[in-house]
């Protein structure tokens, strides 16, 4: 750290590291020095002249954004001359802002507004007509409204500098001045909607959230997006039980404030129109609604037949329920129905890693590490793709930190743009191109590696191997697919482990091995969709599914009952990176139930509710802590941020089976048989394709 | 798409001169001289000036938009441009600019019937020290008197080119 400086703003002694611009060390002393084109994190642009501020001993007043605190400085930020001058900035932007605050989204909490409130430019001396320009709509996602854009320029910064899109710009000059989209009339980006978020007033609109409602009548929950596994925490904006936006503004988790389009906009699938509402049994063929008392009993007896016969049970679980379902789901499983047969889709391997690192501690990288490591390498992943959030702590590491990025995949990424090494290699044999990588690595000072489903089971050992004799600090990221792919596997949804990596004694069938088997008696399948491109061999085998919407594996089913979505439980998720975070239920779909309360209703209806205990996520939870090795964190710190779990510090022994680990790749508009039913990630590539 | 043999080795001059992480520092002066040969920035242009500084079309786009000498529209044969800033102004800019107004029946950035002329109204075009001047192309007049821009205006409406309009005197520079 800079040495620091001691330095006076409005009378009071203040210090902070020598070149730190004065409106960040204003800042945190306490006081706020206002900006509109400021934006932390991203470069300088001294466009607005908001934060204006008298120096002693300089000519004029200084713009605080762009002047490094240095030791002596004195400071007034609050002067008659620089309330004066704001006001007068205010008058200027509002020259051509239209006054259309009421039917605009962002009254209520626009920076604009707030500042004209507090400085007062409520009379104007300009008469000339202002300037219009008409409203463009440039992807299903973003809108523009010119006339209200200040021309701070945060998001051609947030879209070029963090996204490594560069979809904005600005054409023309002076007050003719407009932010335009990469396409001439529209739009070709990842659709992440920074741009608008970041918009200190109502310029950039979403297409999800403009005209919905007022900002003050929502309730804002933050939870976790329930897309891919990076674990973005988003709060989304709820009003009558129904969400209207995402975002993420306070910075609270892992994220900050980034977001992609799924955790932005992609919430949407739960106020689909095709969502089940009812449980459903199959009458002569065909799907019926039922009672849940009549589904749940129907689903008990089978189930008891099934145990009492010693037939055969199969458990698929899924890639998004909570740890909470997935422990009880498979106490309900080993211990309810005496079956180890037990899966879910693997998409990466996490067990092999956990096994490589036995003996080892902090080896596993964390979301932050990705931010903060001094070199990060790419190994068979597209991240700006496949994990954008992860893409995006790497271009701010390059940013910030001048971190070293090096990338061997199969096709061009989009961190080539800030790394220092590049390779290709083919899918599957990115380990090859290693030995030309391993004296610039061994130079560094640490290293991640993260890398994707083309690397398992033994070329995880051999990276793991390769990772240590580099003779640095290295940590590691297996990824994985969903939300909580990772706590399926923790949790033990898997036929050869119990949870927290304890290989189980009695090896049970797996996910493919159960659709395959002939004399499957029933199958239970919770928020899976495993007959997409599979069948069920065995033709009368019981099938049971719990999930949002009649998939191809709910259409098999003999009884299908309706799930909550992840946004409408509580419970908690663990993320690529092993960091356990909360989800908090945010809204409501009459008719459905959450999978830990189907599951513990199953369970009561079979009378072995004492073996289960209550289905309160806090209670289940509790029971995790106990038994499951590196889940032992009280829920509070679970609350307030994202805690890396410690898995087992051993080895694991067994086959992690590599033959069933298959990512779905899902890019930044797919998201597994959900994104099929979000409105907002499928317009986007009909859109596309329309092109 | 092409470009004269000039032009091309001209480019390649400015492409050569700058760092390679840098070529996008030739995209003004590439578009300067481009526009000369093709009359106007057009989209094919902007496209190719992209591809060679390896910059993106709304990069390039916003380079045209801002600044005034790039031109989106083709200008006339000769292009007449009139300083109208303090210097000029004080020792009747504003008078030539308005009698080429009415002399050519033209305005600001417009271009005469025939195509031979188009007038622009300019900020402060470095001549000062012998206001009021008038650009035409790359080339200057000094001290313009009424007489002289009618005469010079004349001439070009008639065909003549610059250098055969003999009694009004240009700085070549």
């Amino acid at each position: 750290m800079a040495d620091l400086v001691k330095f006076t703003i409005n009378g009071q002694e203040l210090e902070a590291p020598a070149g730190m611009l004065l409106i960040e060390a204003a800042k945190q002393n306490g006081i706020e020095i206002p900006s509109f084109c400021y934006y932390e994190g991203y470069s300088l642009q001294a466009a607005c002249r908001m934060c204006l501020v008298e120096v002693e001993r300089m000519p004029k007043m200084q713009v605080a954004c762009t002047l490094p605190v240095s030791a002596g400085m004195v400071v007034r930020t609050e002067t008659d001359q620089v309330n004066a001058a704001r006001k007068s900035t205010l008058e200027f932007l509002l020259t051509n802002h239209p006054l259309d605050c009421p039917v605009c989204d962002k009254g209520g909490e626009c920076e604009l507004q707030d500042m004209v409130f507090r400085y007062g430019a409520g009379e104007s001396r300009y008469t000339e007509t202002k300037i219009h320009v008409d409203e463009q709509q440039w992807s299903p996602v973003v809108f523009y409204d010119a006339p209200r854009c200040i021309l701070c320029f945060r998001c051609v910064r947030a879209c070029d500098e963090g996204m490594g899109v560069s979809a904005l710009g600005v054409i023309n000059r002076g007050a003719m001045s407009l932010i335009a989209p990469n396409k001439g009339d529209h739009l070709e980006c990842d659709e992440c909607g920074q741009c608008i978020d970041i918009c200190p007033v109502g310029a950039l609109t979403s297409g999800a959230y403009r005209y919905q409602t007022r900002p003050w009548e929502m309730e804002h929950v933050g939870t976790i997006c329930t897309h891919c596994s990076d674990g973005c925490k988003t709060t989304l904006g709820v009003r009558n039980d129904e969400i209207v936006r995402g975002n993420n503004r306070d910075r609270s988790g892992v994220n900050g404030e980034f977001l992609c389009i799924k955790g932005r906009y992609g919430f949407d699938f739960s106020e689909h129109a095709d969502r089940l509402q009812s449980p459903m049994i199959r009458v002569n063929g065909k799907l019926e609604e039922v009672s849940w008392s009549k589904a749940l009993e129907t689903i008990s007896k089978k189930f008891a037949e099934v145990k009492a016969k010693g037939g055969k049970f199969g458990v698929i679980g899924s890639n998004q329920t909570t740890n909470e379902e997935n422990y009880y789901l498979q106490k309900f499983a080993r211990q309810g129905l005496g079956t180890n047969n037990i899966d879910h889709h693997r998409t990466g391997d996490v067990v092999t890693l956990v096994d490589a690192l036995s003996g080892t501690t902090g080896r596993l990288a964390k979301s932050v590490d990705f931010y903060e490591g001094k070199a990060v390498l790419v190994i068979g992943a597209d991240l700006a793709v496949e994990h954008p959030f992860l893409a995006f702590q790497i271009r701010a590491n390059f940013r910030h930190h001048e971190a070293h990025v090096y990338a061997v995949t199969a096709e061009t990424v989009r961190e080539d743009l800030v790394a220092t090494r590049s390779v290709r290699a083919i899918r599957g044999e990115e380990l090859s191109a290693l030995e030309g990588l391993r004296e610039a690595l061994a130079a560094e000072k640490d290293l991640v590696i993260v890398f994707g489903d083309s690397i398992k089971g033994d070329k995880v050992r051999s990276l793991v191997e390769y990772g240590q004799s580099l003779g640095i600090p290295v940590s590691y990221c297996a990824l994985v697919d969903y939300s909580n792919s990772r706590g399926a596997i923790d949790m033990g949804l898997v036929p050869e482990l119990n949870p927290g990596f304890h290989a189980s004694n009695v090896a049970g069938a797996t996910i493919d091995e159960l659709l395959a088997a002939n004399d499957l008696a029933a199958l239970w399948v919770i928020g899976s969709n495993p007959l997409e491109k599979a069948k069920v061999a065995a033709s009368k085998a019981f099938v049971v599914v719990q999930d949002l919407f009649l998939t191809e594996t709910a259409q098999r089913a003999d009884v299908v009952l309706p799930s909550a979505s992840a946004y409408e439980k509580n419970g908690t998720v663990t993320n690529g990176c092993g960091e356990v975070q909360r989800l908090k239920r945010a809204s409501a779909t009459m008719g459905t139930k959450t999978d830990l309360e189907i599951i513990g209703l199953i369970a009561k209806e079979m009378g072995l509710a004492a073996l289960m205990g209550p289905w309160l996520p806090e209670t289940v939870y509790a029971e995790i802590r106990k038994n499951v090795k590196g889940y032992d964190i009280p829920l509070p710190l679970v609350t307030i941020g994202a805690q890396q779990t410690a898995p087992v510090n051993g080895r694991v022994g067994v086959d992690s089976r590599p033959d069933l680990i298959r990512s779905s790749h899902d890019n930044l508009f797919t998201s597994g048989t959900l994104g099929r039913y979000s409105t907002v990630l499928n317009s986007v590539i009909e859109g596309r394709q329309s092109r | 798409m092409t470009f004269s043999p000039e032009l091309e080795a001209r480019f390649e001059k400015f492409l050569a001169k700058y760092p390679a992480d840098r070529k996008r520092s030739a995209v003004i002066p590439m578009l300067v001289y481009a526009q000369d040969e093709t009359e106007a920035i057009t989209q094919e242009l902007i496209e190719e000036v992209a591809k060679r500084c390896g910059v993106t079309q709304l990069q390039v786009d916003e380079v045209v938009g801002f600044y005034s000498m790039l031109h989106k529209k083709p200008q006339g044969k000769f292009h007449v441009q009139i300083c109208t800033n303090i210097s000029c102004l004080l020792v009747g800019g504003a008078e030539l600019w308005e009698q080429a107004c009415k002399k050519t029946g033209i305005g600001h950035k417009q271009n005469s019937a025939d195509g031979r002329i188009s007038l622009e109204e300019v900020e402060c075009i470095g001549a000062c020290s012998w206001a009021p001047a008038v650009q035409v192309n790359y080339d200057f007049y000094h001290f313009v008197t009424p007489g002289q821009l009618d005469k010079l205006l004349d001439g070009l409406a008639a065909g003549k080119k610059p250098e055969e309009i003999t009694d009004v005197k240009k700085v070549s520079c």
